[in-house]
């Protein structure tokens, strides 16, 4: 403790020695308040050129007809047509409908799943460290690796899935098409992504399950509680606002889930597994609809927005509880 | 005090000096931005003579296919200095005309005496021309290339494969013309078991991200009357792209995708076109021209095991282009030396060694000289599908016209929602908005 003091003090006075006078003078001079600013106008700046600005930006251009292909063009007023256009557009609504499948079901899965290898793990049995670091694997690995190796998998002729399928099941491999079939594509992205973000969850309800204090447990003991009852009253309650946080992370997440069904089906077969931020991409970088696509991101923004919100204040009031 | 003062004057001038050495280095430095694939190797081998003669070093900026346009596009519509030449897609070329990004070439073409005439038609126009069919140069001819097909030559000629297929089908089993002898064949060989493996019919384009499907497509639909717009009024589509014949081309795509194709086929284009064939899986197989000589050289399947054959016929004879031009870029500080380059690449011994390389020249002198079609295995077959081209939309909105078709094509063929009609009665619908918002129509 000692010891450490004094590296600090030391590294201190050198500090102090080393800066010039004028700085010291100015610096002197200045409130705590001031000070304050100064550290953290930086951050401030950074923040509002990087998040604000764009999106301030992004706005006024939602009301324009601007393509970003073409500089040299008029940048015309052109009201709310561009958000006219999204929210009549057919294209956009199913792409809507497509996330929030995908949003829904991921989301029941991987709490399930992860509520319950959490609880699992919890118990501490032998070896459960070895098996966590197991289970965390998936979610260390880059999506385009996971993309490209579940393609492999789902692959009829030679996937490990397709043949574990047609082993239990008795279907012909040639016939079990997860990436081709409209039916199950949106199965294919979204056990991949269950795959890939259980153990996030997992890890989020574990801290949760952990928080709770191991008295109130002896104290259900003691009212000879049974573990059903002890389940139900106290653990589901007391890592209900973990599980909640998971739910929220999870589902902006997955709100904007792009790489994983770029590289799985590139939004087909058809337009099946074609998610918000695919149409999104496609009208500003490939059609260069920046006008429109300002208009789309605005929506989506908001939409999230707004719900991330109210959940967020259900969120606040279970843990008032 | 003085003295160290000087000497770090001096510490300072020389490390100036040497920072600045090397970009008085990079003044005779090109680069040259291009897709990632085989091609593109024979042009770094084909450059070494050009840096050889000018002392100029050429760097290249490849970019895989999957995000070869997006990669480009961006660095063009950011006015980036990236590149000071490229070799564009096809479909650039109105956008990169009417928005600026490439030089206009025909006062360097008139300078230098480089005719237009000297190159095959049909890439003077894919290529090189915007607005089509009028005398404005925006490139030069680099690389021809068309869909057109390969096919197991050694199944083909197995007699016991040859006397069944006689006995059912009534013809021999050859290379086909029509596209009703190509669906036969490739029912003919669907799941059928050659040397111990299940082997099936044809591959064909099916991806949907980026222009796959649309490239497969559109070459059987041109075959059965398909056409993007009425001949006497630009623009009007009705009647011309969902005619009664282009329904029946779209429907024959997707029987043949639904008949003959591998399982799992439902997101295919080049490369993985050319795995499949490569792996002994496919019978027959669609793909780009660029892939033959890579195929010709394959250990498994080319040598005599492989040929070649164009598009085949329907009512109409055509296939659908692929290839690029070389442009020189607006924004580029080195356009001097950009052009130099593309004088040098024009040269008809330089177009010579480029076709001895891999590359696909453009130059009539060199696809039409006596022993051309001899020169390579699939030197006729090349010769034979450029005769019969035909381009998507070279539009600026080329990119929102694709995507419409993509979705169109892929949800009626791959995905089997709805009908041929109601696939390409959308697409008139989507291409409508499209020319709408560009004022167009």
């Amino acid at each position: 403790m000692n010891i450490s003091n004094s590296i600090v003090e030391k590294a201190a006075d050198a500090t102090a020695k080393m800066t010039p006078n004028s700085v010291v003078r100015r610096v002197r001079g200045l409130s705590d308040r001031a000070i304050a600013w100064l550290f953290i106008a930086p951050a401030i700046v950074l923040l509002l050129a990087i998040n604000i600005f764009p999106l301030i930006w992004a706005i006024y251009l939602s009301f324009t007809n601007y393509r970003a292909n073409r500089p040299n063009a008029a940048v015309e007023g052109v009201g709310l047509r561009n958000y006219e256009r999204v929210l009549t557009d057919p294209d956009v609504w199913q792409a809507m409908q497509t996330t929030a499948h995908f949003v829904f079901w991921t989301i029941v899965l991987q709490t399930v799943i992860g509520f319950t290898l959490a609880y699992l793990i919890d118990r501490k049995f032998r070896g459960h460290a070895f098996w966590t670091t197991i289970i965390l694997i998936p979610m260390m690995l880059s999506p385009a690796v996971v993309g490209n190796f579940w393609r492999f998998l789902y692959e009829p002729q030679i996937g490990l899935f397709a043949y574990a399928v047609s082993w239990l099941s008795g279907i012909p491999t040639s016939d079990i098409r997860m990436l081709g079939d409209v039916s199950l594509a949106p199965w294919a992205i979204i056990i991949v992504d269950t795959w890939m973000w259980t153990p996030y969850v997992m890890l989020i309800c574990l801290a949760g399950l952990r928080s709770i204090p191991d008295y109130i447990y002896e104290a259900a003991e003691v009212d000879r509680a049974s573990a059903w009852r002890q389940f139900w009253s106290i653990t589901v309650p007391m890592a209900l606002p973990f599980i909640m946080l998971a739910i929220l992370f999870r589902g902006i997440e997955n709100f904007k889930m792009f790489d994983m069904v770029t590289l799985l089906t590139g939004g087909g077969p058809g337009s099946v597994t074609e998610v918000a931020s695919i149409t999104l991409k496609r009208a500003a970088f490939e059609s260069w609809a920046t006008g429109r696509a300002s208009a789309f991101a605005i929506v989506l923004f908001v939409a999230v927005f707004g719900l991330a919100n109210i959940y967020v204040k259900a969120l606040n009031k279970v843990k008032q509880r | 005090m003085q003295k160290k003062s000087k000497a770090l004057l001096g510490l300072a001038s020389a490390l100036m000096l040497s920072s600045a050495l090397p970009n008085l280095a990079k003044a005779d430095e090109l680069t040259l931005c291009w897709a990632a694939w085989d091609p593109a190797n024979a042009l770094v081998e084909l450059s070494k003579d050009f840096s050889a003669k000018t002392g100029t070093t050429m760097k290249f900026e490849f970019v895989p296919w999957t995000s070869y346009a997006d990669r480009f596009l961006n660095e063009l519509n950011s006015h980036g200095k990236l590149c000071d030449l490229i070799i564009g897609d096809s479909q650039w070329i109105g956008g990169s005309a009417e928005n600026g990004h490439y030089v206009k070439l025909n006062d360097f073409f008139d300078k230098e005496g480089i005719k237009m005439d000297d190159f095959v038609p049909a890439t003077v126009v894919g290529y090189s021309e915007w607005p089509k069919n009028t005398p404005n140069y925006w490139a030069l001819p680099a690389m021809g290339d068309v869909v057109g097909w390969t096919y197991r030559k050694d199944w083909f000629e197995r007699p016991e494969l040859k006397k069944e297929f006689k006995e059912k089908y009534g013809w021999d089993l050859a290379a086909p013309k029509t596209y009703d002898q190509l669906k036969q064949i490739a029912e003919f060989f669907q799941k059928r078991e050659i040397d111990g493996k299940t082997v099936y019919g044809a591959s064909i384009y099916t991806e949907r991200g980026s222009e796959g499907i649309t490239m497969g497509a559109t070459n059987v639909l041109y075959d059965w009357g398909f056409q993007y717009d009425n001949p006497k009024k630009p623009y009007e589509m009705e009647g011309f792209v969902n005619s009664p014949d282009a329904v029946k081309g779209l429907e024959f795509y997707k029987s043949l995708y639904d008949c003959c194709t591998p399982p799992g086929s439902s997101n295919v284009y080049m490369v993985e076109s050319a795995d499949a064939f490569k792996s002994g899986q496919v019978a027959m197989q669609m793909n780009f021209a660029f892939t033959w000589p890579g195929l010709y050289k394959d250990e498994k399947v080319g040598g005599d095991r492989i040929g070649f054959f164009p598009n085949p016929a329907e009512k109409a004879h055509f296939a659908q282009l692929g290839g690029q031009g070389i442009s020189v870029v607006s924004y580029s500080d080195k356009k001097d030396g950009a052009l130099q380059y593309i004088k040098w690449f024009a040269q008809p011994d330089v177009q010579a060694k480029w076709w001895e390389l891999g590359g696909f020249s453009c130059l009539n002198s060199v696809v039409n000289a006596p022993g051309f079609a001899g020169s390579q295995p699939y030197a006729q077959a090349f010769l034979d599908s450029m005769a019969i081209v035909k381009d998507f939309w070279a539009e600026p909105s080329y990119a929102s016209l694709l995507q419409a078709m993509q979705k169109r094509v892929h949800n009626y063929v791959v995905a089997g929602n709805g009908t041929a009609q109601e696939a390409l009665d959308g697409l008139v619908k989507d291409w409508t908005q499209v020319f709408e918002d560009d004022g167009k129509i």
